[in-house]
């Protein structure tokens, strides 16, 4: 395993005396690795992303960057660089000397400097207009500037706050790939905020899903969408089936779950939790059926309710007979596939035992 | 041929789209009253100008009736040693408040926009005061101050000039914060952040980023300095000794024994200057079309 390139260490950070951005957070970075911090506006992911570059300082705990404890460096000391959420593209000057700033302001001789900003551009594909000025570029050329710039200073780690939050849908998706590709041949170290789990999922090797100033659980992206240990983070990655229950036994490996309004059913589990628990489902693992589904799989008999048709896949909403509204996921892999499915149609829900997420409350 | 009362509405139906309004509902420019408003405004506001400059060039002793084009009452003007001295006073004295109330302006604007201090609200309203105040009541002020100071009035050119320079900075510099604070709250802070960050010092910074951003709030400072201390009047009458006449205050006391047409010349070129400089401050003040953020 790498050696880590980052390290926080117990790092809090209060404003004032209320308000807690971060609280208490501990874990580390791998080099060359894309970390995604992810949570819902104001969980303090921002906030850990400026004290890693030395915007802000921790109130409590430590930051080591490769290897060297960061507490009393400023940040044009640091090896991170950052692209902002705004870009911070500087106004009055061209593409080229935007790239070139880092360099010149450091003393890097110009020779150099020339040819770093040419190799630079030319990585974000922005060779073209480097004599052009900011505000003759759109939004997407813009952030390829914050982008080189940064990149140009060859820094250990690459902050990224938001990165693709101000463009559409569309240039967004093309980034996501591109940022990906970027970062493998670079190979160095990304860091990336953002509150859109897809853009998350999609990139980053790991993930830190955030809340109010807590880690909830850091894990690979295929981990955290089917493995999450709280309820915030099922609910938080994705859509998920969230049932009340109670542990009443363990049999081997699995656990008998008194499900309310569903019943009682068995499924594995290694953990440690007893009493309450919620129970998961994915919608996507969820089947309908016509006929009472065969035995090994947990079922319940219900009525759709609601659905909405989005091409690829449909989300239908299923009332079961004990009043449980369960959301399912169809993939519409036929084009018959939604035929003669309709609002108050009868149809079996059921799922695998396996595909049942247990969390502790 | 007799048309039926339905036939009839149905083509008033038909052809009722193509009428079009005569005015858009904001279009006031083509109402009489809004015309005969605006005339009026600038009948008052620019013919005793326009009076002013048209006689200057007027062959005639006497300022009443229209004798013919001349040049020659800028000659006298310019030969008028008491009026030469005096606008030479005046603009060695708006070169200097200009530098002076310009640097101590902007300073307070940065620190106004950049820091966090106790009492900052009320530091910045007091900051502003000088704009609010009442002229004369400054001037009266600012007599007494240095008549109680004991500050020396005898001294050689332009240290001469040292109370009434002062004065313009103490009345001008508010203007030239205010200006420039406005415009720094445009600045977007992640400009000055991402320099950091790409290795820049704070001092790099400031003369490579905000600098340039703050350049023309600057620039429209400095000329609003430069055009109020120039035509100031009131509190500059206060602070001048008999040596010390500037423009405005050399023009007061010829004016007084009848307005003969150097003073017109004089003044025209006064009004000159002004103009430019004013055009050049609103030009610079104007929202640019670069985006800050």
């Amino acid at each position: 395993m790498n050696e880590p390139i980052i390290s926080i260490k117990n790092v809090s950070k209060r404003f004032g005396s209320s308000v807690t951005a971060v609280d208490n957070v501990t874990f580390d970075i791998k080099a060359n690795e894309f970390f995604a911090l992810l949570g819902p506006s104001g969980c303090g992911k921002t906030t850990l992303l400026r004290m890693i570059a030395g915007l802000e300082t921790p109130t409590e705990g430590q930051i080591i960057l490769d290897g060297r404890d960061m507490l009393e460096i400023p940040p044009n000391k640091r090896p991170v660089n950052m692209v902002f959420q705004s870009y911070a593209v500087f106004p009055h000057m061209s593409v080229e000397d935007n790239v070139a700033y880092g360099l010149r302001v450091t003393g890097v001789p110009s020779e150099e400097t020339a040819t770093r900003v040419v190799d630079a551009l030319e990585m974000v594909k922005l060779s073209q207009l480097s004599k052009r000025m900011p505000n003759q570029l759109s939004g997407g050329q813009r952030q390829r500037v914050a982008l080189a710039r940064a990149l140009v200073k060859r820094p250990k780690v690459l902050l990224l706050d938001e990165p693709l939050s101000a463009l559409d849908a569309k240039l967004r998706e093309a980034m996501q790939l591109e940022l990906s590709n970027l970062q493998r041949k670079v190979g160095i170290t990304f860091i990336i905020v953002t509150h859109d789990q897809d853009e998350a999922l999609s990139m980053a090797d790991r993930i830190a899903v955030m809340d109010t100033g807590h880690i909830s659980q850091i894990a690979t992206p295929a981990a955290l969408y089917e493995s999450p240990v709280s309820r915030f983070v099922a609910d938080f990655i994705g859509k998920v089936n969230l049932l009340d229950g109670k542990i009443t036994g363990t049999e081997g490996s699995s656990v008998v779950v008194d499900v309310a309004k569903l019943g009682r059913i068995t499924v594995p589990y290694q953990g440690k939790a007893s009493g309450n628990v919620a129970i998961a489902i994915r919608p996507e693992k969820v089947s309908l059926s016509p006929e009472p589904p065969g035995a090994g799989r947990i079922s319940a008999e219900g009525k759709i309710a609601a659905w909405a048709y989005y091409g690829d896949v449909s989300h239908m909403y299923v009332d079961t007979k004990d009043g449980l509204r369960l959301s399912v996921n169809l993939q519409n892999a036929t084009r018959q596939t939604v035929h003669g499915l309709d609002i108050g149609h009868k149809v079996w829900l059921s799922w695998a035992p396996e595909d049942v997420i247990v969390l502790a409350e | 041929m007799t048309m039926t009362a339905a036939q009839t509405t149905a083509s008033d139906t038909a052809r009722r789209p193509a009428r079009r309004p005569k005015q858009e509902p904001l279009d006031y420019a083509g109402r009489l009253w809004m015309k005969a408003l605006l005339a009026v405004t600038f009948l008052l506001l620019y013919v005793p100008i326009f009076m002013l400059v048209a006689f200057s060039f007027n062959d005639s002793k006497r300022n009443v009736v229209w004798q013919g084009f001349t040049f020659k009452y800028y000659r006298v003007a310019w030969e008028n040693a008491g009026l030469v001295e005096a606008f030479t006073n005046s603009i060695a004295i708006a070169v200097l408040t200009t530098i002076f109330a310009t640097v101590l302006g902007t300073m307070i604007a940065l620190m106004l926009w950049r820091f966090r201090f106790p009492f900052k609200a009320p530091y910045e309203g007091f900051m502003a005061l000088p704009i609010v105040i009442p002229e004369i009541c400054m001037g009266v002020a600012l007599l007494a101050f240095f008549a109680r100071i004991g500050w020396p009035s005898d001294l050689i050119w332009p240290l001469n000039l040292s109370q009434i320079t002062i004065s313009h900075i103490a009345f001008a510099f508010p203007f030239v914060a205010v200006v420039v604070r406005s415009r720094m709250s445009g600045f977007n802070r992640e400009l000055e952040e991402a320099s950091k960050d790409l290795g820049a010092t704070e001092w790099q910074t400031f003369w490579k980023v905000i600098f340039p951003f703050m350049k023309p709030g600057v620039i429209a400072g400095a000329l609003l300095a430069f055009t109020l201390s120039l035509d100031d009047f009131v509190i500059t009458f206060f602070t001048s000794g008999p040596d010390t006449v500037t423009f405005p205050v050399k023009v007061y006391s010829l004016v007084r024994r009848g307005v003969s047409p150097d003073i017109n010349a004089a003044s025209t070129v006064l009004i000159v200057i002004t103009i430019v400089a004013t055009v050049l401050a609103m030009r610079l003040q104007a929202p640019d079309k670069t985006e800050g953020r």
